[in-house]
């Protein structure tokens, strides 16, 4: 059933309202069923998502049976940004997951939503955020973990058949999260990152899903039959290579994305098209697997070509 | 006066982004203001300007302590600034959510870097900076509570306000923020406006940052004595919100006092013209924030009163 977990009136002739669809189980509920919620549309350019939560559904409903516990699904934490391509929320230049926890008292409206769904997911036994990287970088599917959750989280993670897990250093700036508001508070959840902002990667939104119904199944709420997950990488920060353009122009990749690459294999040309030089040769660091790719050809010196984790 | 680049960085087809530093005096790094980070921060760059205007002046006069100088960056991102873009161009990052800066990341950490690396010496940091909530300020300084803040100082601006805001995760990456953690003393500059031109109230910006460099014994300046700041903090003030969306007609201005239950604002119906919602003052005081666009949300704070005591 579909309810309405935040609203704020707008202007003119408009409301805007935060949804989020409960399955439950065709017997109903008799309160010691566990619940899982399923997040995603923060940043209103990634959109690898909305094809995971319409996916997720479709087989649910074709194994109804098998449903023993809640599945919560907030397909659009950001509405307003979804409907006009804007990553951050329209009109405030803000990035929504800089905002959390949210205040009701003295915030902008973003910051009252913000409030109204932390409350809403709060209490579940897992929650899922699911992102796509942005429009400048393509992301091998990833459940990103701070440090300080590793123990707690990494089990879980590993459930969900991605094909890395990348546990990160804590920084101040990251305690406006969605996921450190509610990790920090006793509500796990677990960031995934696959794909690119502003596409769809139906086989990266189907694998996730795979994993999803694991990591149901794991927690009671789903006793139909899974596969047996991907076993991800598990790294640390030492064990990226972060290569940054050293000159501004137009990146070509040599490299295939979410392949391997050997010690100082071209991973792309910068080029000049006004001269018709190249730039730069950018050569790879260590031999490794290429887990991010730049998909967006113009650069500046210093935007981010690729990540590699060695291996 | 010497002009010095502080920072270079090429773009494939557009002119070079410069960051300018101007530099007054010579000998010991006394104060650094820095303009326009943002690329809608135009009150802010007409401010240094001015300010540089006035240096100059100061500078002919001999009116620069012996053995101190000064440095003003009026802009620190004319890529932003002159496709009238807040933030940046490529990849709309907020420069001013990017310090310290890392000379090897990705372009904005690598400008908030390349800048922060110039300036990170001056003894005394003074942004003119901006807000992220559309609105008009009275003008007022503005201090992290970072347990370095020396609120003392921020009183020898002149200026009718001292805020003292407690940091908040996002305000750790400010340049605020780092330059106080790294010097001790960095202060922000609140005038009302951003986007549009308001000289008298750029032109007190200017004032504040003389009389403080007078007082601080940098250089000479013969202003008026400013204000006796009031040092508040930033929670103790009263929001007023709006319970209803529509088109908001306000009333209380910024700087003025307001009785308890005076009326401040309408929110109008859109369609219809009839008042939705009387907005009344909470408290008695005197108004420090006004919203200043034609509509609003409802939740939205349109007033903030610092009550009286
Ligand atoms: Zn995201």
């Amino acid at each position: 059933m579909v309810h309405v977990v935040a609203e704020v009136e707008l202007p003119v002739d408009e409301k805007l309202k935060i949804y989020k669809n409960r399955l439950i189980p065709e017997a109903g509920l008799c309160g010691d069923e566990k619940r899982i919620s399923i997040v995603t549309g923060t940043h209103g350019d990634e959109l690898e998502g909305q094809y995971v939560c319409y996916e997720l559904q479709r087989r649910i409903q074709e194994g109804k049976e098998h449903l023993k516990g809640i599945v919560d699904i907030y397909p659009a934490l950001n509405p307003l940004g979804i409907d006009s391509i804007t990553r951050g929320v329209p009109g405030f230049d803000l990035d929504m997951n800089r905002i959390f926890p949210g205040n009701t008292e003295s915030g902008a409206m973003p910051e009252y939503i913000a409030a109204g769904i932390v409350e809403d997911l709060s209490g579940s036994d897992m929650c899922v955020d699911i992102h796509a990287s942005n429009i400048f970088l393509k992301e091998i599917p990833q459940v990103r973990i701070n440090e300080k959750d590793r123990r707690k989280l990494v089990p879980y993670a590993k459930l969900l058949n991605i094909d890395y897990v990348w546990v990160h250093s804590a920084a101040t700036v990251l305690e406006s999260t969605l996921a450190y508001s509610l990790n920090s508070t006793g509500t796990p959840m677990l960031v995934v990152e696959q794909g690119v902002g502003m596409r769809l990667t139906r086989e990266y939104g189907d694998q996730l899903v795979d994993g999803i119904f694991v990591l149901m199944k794991k927690l009671g709420i789903w006793d139909g039959k899974v596969i047996k997950p991907k076993k991800p990488i598990v790294s640390k920060d030492g064990m990226v290579s972060f290569i940054n353009a050293p000159e501004s122009g137009i990146f070509v990749p040599e490299v295939v994305h979410s392949n391997r690459i050997k010690k100082d294999e071209l991973i792309g040309n910068i080029i000049d098209p006004l001269n018709g030089r190249i730039l730069n040769s950018i050569l790879s660091p260590v031999n490794g697997l290429v887990f991010t790719l730049r998909e967006y050809p113009v650069v500046n010196k210093g935007s981010l070509i690729a990540r590699i984790l060695e291996m | 006066m010497r002009k010095k680049i502080l920072y270079e960085l090429s773009s494939i087809y557009r002119d070079n982004l410069r960051i300018k530093g101007y530099i007054f005096g010579k000998g010991e790094k006394s104060a650094c203001v820095v303009g326009a980070i943002r690329g809608n921060e135009v009150q802010q760059l007409y401010a240094c300007a001015q300010l540089v205007k006035a240096l100059k002046e100061i500078e002919k006069a001999g009116k620069i302590k012996e053995g101190k100088s000064v440095m003003v960056v009026p802009c620190v991102n004319t890529y932003s600034i002159n496709i009238n873009k807040r933030f940046y161009p490529i990849d709309n990052t907020d420069i001013n959510r990017m310090f310290p800066g890392y000379n090897q990341g990705e372009t904005t950490q690598r400008i908030a870097a390349g800048l922060f690396d110039t300036i990170q010496d001056y003894k005394i940091g003074i942004q003119f900076a901006s807000f992220y909530m559309p609105g008009e300020f009275i003008p007022h300084v503005r201090m992290m509570r970072t347990g370095y803040e020396k609120k003392e100082l921020a009183k020898e601006f002149g200026l009718p306000y001292v805020v003292i805001r407690d940091p908040k995760p996002y305000d750790t990456t400010t340049l605020n923020y780092n330059w106080q953690i790294w010097n001790g003393q960095s202060f922000s500059i609140y005038t009302s406006e951003t986007d549009k031109l308001d000289i008298d109230n750029a032109m007190q910006a200017v004032r504040a940052v003389l009389n403080f460099l007078d007082k601080e014994g940098i250089l000479e300046y013969q202003g008026h004595d400013g204000y006796i700041s009031r040092v508040i903090n930033e929670n103790e003030m009263v929001p007023v919100k709006s319970k209803n969306a529509g088109i908001f007609e306000g009333f209380a201005q910024v700087n003025k006092s307001v009785q308890k239950g005076e009326l401040m604002a309408y929110i109008i119906d859109p369609y219809e013209g009839n008042i939705k919602e009387r907005v009344m003052a909470p408290c008695s005081g005197t108004v420090f924030f006004a919203h200043d666009t034609p509509m609003t949300y409802n939740n939205t704070v349109l007033f903030k009163i610092i009550e009286e005591s």
